[in-house]
């Protein structure tokens, strides 16, 4: 059957998709420590390995053999189910990201949709880790986490309207191919700034980290958890920033694409794509070693206060401009 | 049988499932779950039928935004002693009788309808040579522009309410 041989391949590519993302989120986490410590004048990891460079992995495997402990008071199925929902959102997204030109695992004419529904998904496993722990910490992280991620998603998908909008397509492929002559960065300043503060409070990360504060939630809605789910709701963290990453590269970086000059030309496709991934990630860590935290009704305001008008004027301006043009 | 009945099958009977669960649950967030692997294989039948858009939004309006208020609420309710209380009101024989006269009503009116009256304009073929998103956008703005509109309107007023509802003092 032509079918089955379809299936096959799919979950070929799926399985070569998610081990090389696996593998990129433990050096993520690696790359994270060092930047941070040599931005304070630290060292970082320097134990395990030369410089450190098997920290992830004696990481992972301290996570994956530690007991998993469940709360005596704990909703225990939902408890046990939580990181997972958060881990497959998180993952699935992978599906619509062309990685270059002909590879996607999914090409389809929903890809930005996609990518946000996905992300609405990915709420659930927040809010309900935090209510099935049966502890404050954990529920009031997950409320102040269920509200950010609920509000910066209308700025965030408000945001990628003005690109839909230029490329005439909310299909990745068609997006990407639509920036040949100049990434949309350049035309869409406001969408992308926008968007990456979107990105950073979508994933939870400082400054926007409220829901996990330290000085004041412990760890917030993953208080209680501990061994290999612990270890879930990071790789759904680190998960989620590169496919922001992704998608910002995607939308607003020209994708795969490179300059068409010299040497550079020659330059395979995938490389760029990681070079500009890697730059947006490098610029979350960046950030996070550069601001403080912002308060909870700032951070509010600033969501539906500053960014959704902002987007809104952009799409309006957006239009108007390509009715005149 | 084909690869993709095979997936029908599957949703299909996830989709009755897990609907029977939301109701029989007794605990409120346990039935929220089973709502939200409802609205995911909902919109996955949406993709049987070339309603990509359609899937995408149902999942996006209705698990991501309707459910998680769902959830918001329960969370903030005390439900803790509905746990012991009986599952069913004590008029649940008349619910039954109901239901089962607006299922026979639905079997018998079912034979009647004819699937695909006259084929129209918005084929397969047509919407996949134009995009869904471009003809189900065309149709909106140019042939049903008003009722749009007046959704649109009816819209913002449920808002303006739900922040007049929610300030105490207007100054």
């Amino acid at each position: 059957m032509m079918d089955i041989s379809i299936i096959v391949g799919t979950i070929v590519k799926i399985a070569i998709v998610v081990t090389i993302t696996m593998l990129h989120v433990a050096y993520a986490v690696y790359f994270e420590r060092k930047v941070i410590g040599h931005m304070q004048a630290r060292l970082g990891p320097m134990r395990v390995g030369p410089h450190g460079l098997l920290q992830p992995i004696a990481d992972f495997v301290k996570l994956f053999f530690k007991e998993d402990i469940v709360p005596s008071n704990a909703d225990k199925p939902i408890f046990l189910i939580a990181p997972v929902i958060s881990v497959v959102a998180a993952l699935a997204s992978l599906a619509v990201i062309p990685l270059w030109e002909t590879f996607a695992i999914a090409n389809i004419n929903i890809g930005i949709l996609y990518i946000l529904a996905l992300s609405s998904v990915g709420a659930y496993g927040i809010i309900l880790a935090g209510w099935s722990s049966n502890s404050k910490y954990s529920f009031l992280g997950a409320l102040r986490s269920s509200a950010q991620v609920i509000s910066y998603e209308i700025a965030m998908g408000l945001s990628l309207v003005g690109v839909m909008m230029l490329a005439g397509s909310a299909n990745l492929v068609d997006i990407v191919n639509a920036q040949s002559k100049y990434p949309f960065i350049l035309i869409q300043p406001v969408a992308f700034f926008v968007f990456l503060m979107a990105a950073i409070a979508e994933t939870n990360r400082a400054p926007f980290d409220l829901p996990e504060a330290e000085t004041e939630l412990v760890a917030g809605y993953f208080t209680e958890y501990s061994g290999i789910r612990f270890g879930l709701f990071f790789i759904a963290e680190y998960a989620g920033m590169f496919i922001m990453s992704a998608i910002a590269v995607i939308c607003f970086f020209g994708g795969w694409k490179g300059p068409h000059f010299w040497i550079l030309s020659h330059v395979p496709n995938i490389v760029w794509f990681l070079l500009k991934v890697y730059a947006l990630i490098f610029f979350y860590y960046w950030i996070r070693a550069t601001l403080p935290r912002y308060r909870y009704d700032q951070l509010m305001s600033l969501g539906w206060k500053l960014f959704i008008p902002l987007t809104l004027a952009n799409i309006f301006v957006t239009g108007l401009v390509k009715l005149l043009y | 049988m084909t690869t993709l009945q095979i997936f029908f099958i599957y949703f299909a009977v996830m989709t009755t499932l897990s609907s029977i669960l939301v109701i029989t649950r007794k605990n409120a967030v346990h039935s929220v779950i089973w709502m939200l692997v409802l609205f995911v294989h909902i919109a996955a039948i949406y993709l049987f039928l070339n309603a990509e858009l359609l899937a995408a939004i149902q999942i996006i309006v209705y698990a991501g935004a309707i459910l998680v208020l769902y959830l918001f609420v329960i969370m903030l309710l005390n439900l803790r002693e509905e746990d012991t209380k009986k599952k069913f009101l004590s008029q649940w024989p008349l619910g039954l009788i109901t239901g089962v006269v607006f299922i026979m009503f639905f079997i018998l009116i079912l034979g009647k309808i004819t699937v695909f009256p006259t084929p129209g304009k918005y084929s397969v073929e047509f919407i996949k040579s134009e995009g869904i998103m471009m003809t189900i956008g065309k149709v909106l703005y140019t042939e049903y522009l008003l009722p749009f509109e007046v959704v649109s309107l009816i819209l913002l007023v449920a808002i303006i309410g739900a922040v007049v509802l929610a300030k105490k003092k207007i100054s």
